[in-house]
Formats: C-alpha cells, structure tokens, sequence
C-alpha cells in the first residue's frame, strides 16, 4: 500500500511538471495564471497522499494551508496579470 | 475486511490518477486558454475527488475523514471560482484584440 | 531504485527546471508566476524531508504572500519596463553567473560532505520538553529556548511595516494603503470573498493551535489569516484602515510588546530574561502566541498592500 501510494505521488508530481511545462510555455499571460491552479489540485492530492498513509502525519495541514494560499494567489494573479488591467473599464480605481 | 478497503483504495487513487493524467492531456493537446481551462479545473479536481475518496477509506478516524472531506469541498468552491475569474480575462483579452 | 527514489529525483528535477526557467524567462510576470510555482513546489520538498513547520511557512510566505508581493511590483513595474533601454553589461553578468556558480558548488560540497552524524541539538531539544510541556519542538525551540531571537524578528517586521508607510507621499501621510477595489454585488470574486474568509480564519487559527504538540504556530497561521483579509481587500468589501488609528497601531505593536513584558517579568520574577517557571510556562506561550498571530496577519497584511495612497478622508 505504501509503496503503490508513493508511486501514486510520483505519477501525479509528472503529471504536474507537464502541465507546467504547458501552462508556462501558452502563448499569452491568462496560460501563465493556471498556474496556481494546476500546483494547488495537484499538490493537495500528492500532500494529501502522503499524509494519509502515515509517511509525513503533518501533510494534511498542509494541504489544508495550499488550498487556501494557491486560491490567495490565483486571485491575485487575475487581478494583477496585464491582461486583466488592459481589460478594465475602471481605470483609476483599480488595484495595482 | 481490511483487505478489500486496500483493494477499493488502490482502484479509486488509480481512477484520480487516470483523470489527473486526461487533465494533463487535455492541456497539452487543446488548443486554446479556454478549453485548457476547461480541461485543467474539471478533469483534475476529479482527479482529486477520487483520490479523496481511496484515502477516505484509509482513515483511522472521523476526525481524519472530516478533515480531507473539508480540503476536497474548499479545493472544489476554489478551482470553480478561480477558473471562472481566468475565463473572464481570457474572455475580455480576445474581445480587446 | 526505490519507487521513493523515482519520486525524489522527479520532483527535484521539476523543482531545478523550474527554477531556472524563471529566471530565464523575459517577462517579470512570467517570472513571478514561476516563483510562486516555485515555491509551492518546495513547500512539497519540505514535506518529503519531514519538515512540515518549515513547509507551512515556505507555502504560506513564499507561495502566497510573498509572490503576491512581487505580483504587485511587478504591476508597479510594468511601465517601466516597457521604456528600460539599459541592459546590464556583459561583464556584470559574467561575473554575476560566476559568483553564483561558485556559492551553488560551495553550498552542495558543504551538504554533499556532511559528516555521517551531524553535529545536532535535537536529541537535547527533545529531552528538555517537559520545561514547556509542549510536544512540538520547533515550537519549544522558537519561543522557549530561542524566545529573544523569535520577539527579535517580530520587532524586525514591525521595523519593515514602518519603512514601508515611510514612502508615503506627503499628502497621503496617515491615509488608507492601495487604492480602493470596486465591488459589483453579483461579481464571482465577491461570492469568494465572502465564503473563503470565515473558513480560512478557522484553519488560521486551527494551524495556530495545533502548533503546540503538531507542526504548525503562530506564523503559519497568521500569514493565512492576512491572506483572508486581504482577498476581502481584493475583492471591494472591506477597505484598508487609515494607518494613523490608534488602534491598527497597538495591533501591531502587541506582539513584540507583550513578548518583552513577559520577558521583563521574567528578569524580576524569575531567573533571566524571558525566562518561564515550568507550571506557568504553556499559559505564558499560548497568550504571547495569541498576541504575536493579530500582530503577524496585521503587519504582513499591511506589508502587502503598501505604502499609504490616499488621505485619510477618502
């Protein structure tokens, strides 16, 4: 069990590197904020792996701390990205 | 008893691994942001319902099985808003060009 | 080859092409995308090498807060970036590469030579345990038998919280940092505001608690309770506090400063500076802990959003 789960991790951290490898080489800035996305799913289940089967008890929370800060920076990266600013009718009112 | 709970273990983290390994294809093969939104935030966070679920059967408590229900349904509310706020700016960078 | 070592070698390397992807890389959002993806990456690392506190920290600073800090220069910086006509000459960056070089080769001979048991305090940290009665030791380590270093560093955050309001313009002295978000009531990024917050404040201070006997404390849990408040910021719903309330003030001073009363106590009642009479000394711990998490959200919430930009009436 232990081992097919450490496998189970390993399979998901490459499925991770590819979908970076994708996300950082898209054509435009909106690619680059999936990011997050992409390393908060996939990192809580590699932590969540790791956690649950008694390698590293603390994993959990840490997942737990992921879910949270990977939604904090998608956020901010919507917000502050080019794109997003070029877009906004609100000019001088918006964030930085 | 215990043996079967390996078994339905290792068959759901395999199905999440699957789906995580289609969210990977989609991304790479799809052809535009949109789509490869699509393909990241569903298939992966599937990916990651399944995987919750074999764990679940691995919990030793009610504590623990709460604990990874909560990171899974705060996983969901996240990848569902954030994927729709990125659609929303691929949306308006397309209808600027 | 262990499947664990498969797995090691995969995430190291993800980790290295990464890093060096983002320092290649032309734009500096780009970059700093590839930072935070960085540094959730490590935080994994972390985790495999049995660090979970050093983990939590690594996500919650450099993952979260401290690359949405650099999103927001690098916003700052997008004009000037688009008019930058100078380049760093040649010789500078082949002496940059080479100084790199030679402290990266000097690090991994450094790990790479380690003797085969290490000089390590940790079978004594672990012995001396039943001074706090505290299962962690990181816990024990940082605000027991290293209190002075820990209230040292929250009087070194307060000192970053001033040199940033220094930059205030002079019309905006005392006023609100950042410019205010606007809110559409429908808006999705609102929905998340008002439904994340009240979670992330209970896994805040759950992260905070569980910090005494598991992996976790006070600093993990207040850089998650600042990233709560600060998507609300993001969102419209709250604005930013004018920093001259008196109020926001004594927040930010609480920590430190209760820190240096207990340690004081503990120079008249006791045997040494910040020292705590065993019975007395979880109590003592929690209630600074509890102090130095408002003062951490509050100081490393107001580090992000800036230097104060509008006058306090508006």
């Amino acid at each position: 069990m232990t081992d097919f789960l450490t496998a189970a991790v390993g399979f998901i951290l490459a499925m991770l590197a590819l979908g970076l490898v994708s996300i950082l080489r898209g054509p435009g800035e909106t690619d680059r904020m999936m990011a997050a996305q992409l390393i908060g799913t996939a990192g809580i289940a590699a932590l969540l792996l790791l956690g649950t089967v008694g390698l590293v008890p603390g994993a959990v929370d840490v997942a737990l701390t992921f879910a949270l800060l990977a939604t904090f920076a998608s956020i901010a990266f919507v917000k502050k990205g080019r794109s997003s600013l070029q877009a906004d009718e609100s000019g001088s009112t918006e964030d930085k | 008893m215990s043996l079967v709970r390996d078994i339905m273990t290792i068959a759901a983290v395999s199905a999440g691994a699957l789906f995580f390994l289609a969210g990977t294809v989609g991304l790479l093969r799809f052809p535009d942001t949109l789509t490869r939104l699509h393909a990241l935030t569903k298939a992966d966070n599937l990916g990651l319902g399944l995987v919750v679920l074999g764990l679940l059967l691995q919990a030793g408590n009610l504590r623990d099985g709460l604990k990874l229900i909560g990171i899974w349904l705060l996983a969901l509310l996240a990848g569902a808003t954030v994927s729709q706020l990125i659609a929303r700016t691929a949306r308006q960078g397309e209808a600027a060009k | 080859m262990s499947i664990a070592t498969v797995f090691e070698i995969v995430l190291a390397a993800v980790v290295l092409i990464l890093g060096i992807w983002t320092i290649a890389v032309r734009e500096t959002y780009s970059a700093t995308v590839g930072f935070i993806a960085y540094g959730l990456l490590v935080a994994l690392i972390w985790v495999r090498l049995d660090a979970v506190d050093v983990a939590l920290t690594e996500a919650a600073i450099s993952g979260g807060l401290g690359g949405v800090l650099l999103l927001g220069a690098a916003a700052r910086l997008q004009d000037a970036e688009l008019t930058a006509t100078e380049a760093p000459s040649k010789v500078t960056r082949v002496s940059a590469a080479l100084l790199s070089s030679l402290t990266a080769a000097a690090l991994a001979s450094a790990v790479l030579f380690l003797p085969d048991s290490p000089p390590t305090l940790a079978p004594t940290v672990a012995g001396h345990a039943w001074a706090t009665s505290l299962a962690n030791p990181v816990t024990n380590v940082l605000m027991a038998f290293r209190a002075m270093d820990t209230m040292l560093e929250k009087v070194v955050l307060l000192l970053a919280i001033i040199g940033v309001w220094s930059l205030a313009p002079d019309d905006a002295w005392g006023g609100r940092p950042g410019l205010r978000h606007q809110a559409d009531p429908n808006d999705i990024l609102v929905f998340l505001a008002r439904l994340l917050p009240p979670v992330g404040i209970v896994a805040g201070i759950y992260i905070f608690w569980t910090g005494a006997n598991h992996p976790g404390g006070a600093f993990q849990g207040g850089a998650i309770l600042a990233s709560m408040w600060l998507l609300t910021v993001m969102a419209g719903l709250t604005d930013t506090p004018p920093v001259s309330r008196r109020w926001l003030r004594f927040v930010l001073i609480a920590g430190p400063g209760l820190f240096l009363i207990v340690g004081l106590g503990g120079l008249w009642f006791g045997a040494a500076f910040l020292a705590y009479p065993p019975a007395l000394a979880k109590p003592l711990i929690l209630g600074i802990e509890v102090a130095m998490i408002l003062t951490i959200a509050a100081t490393l919430g107001l580090l992000l959003t800036g230097a104060p930009e509008r006058s306090e009436g508006q």
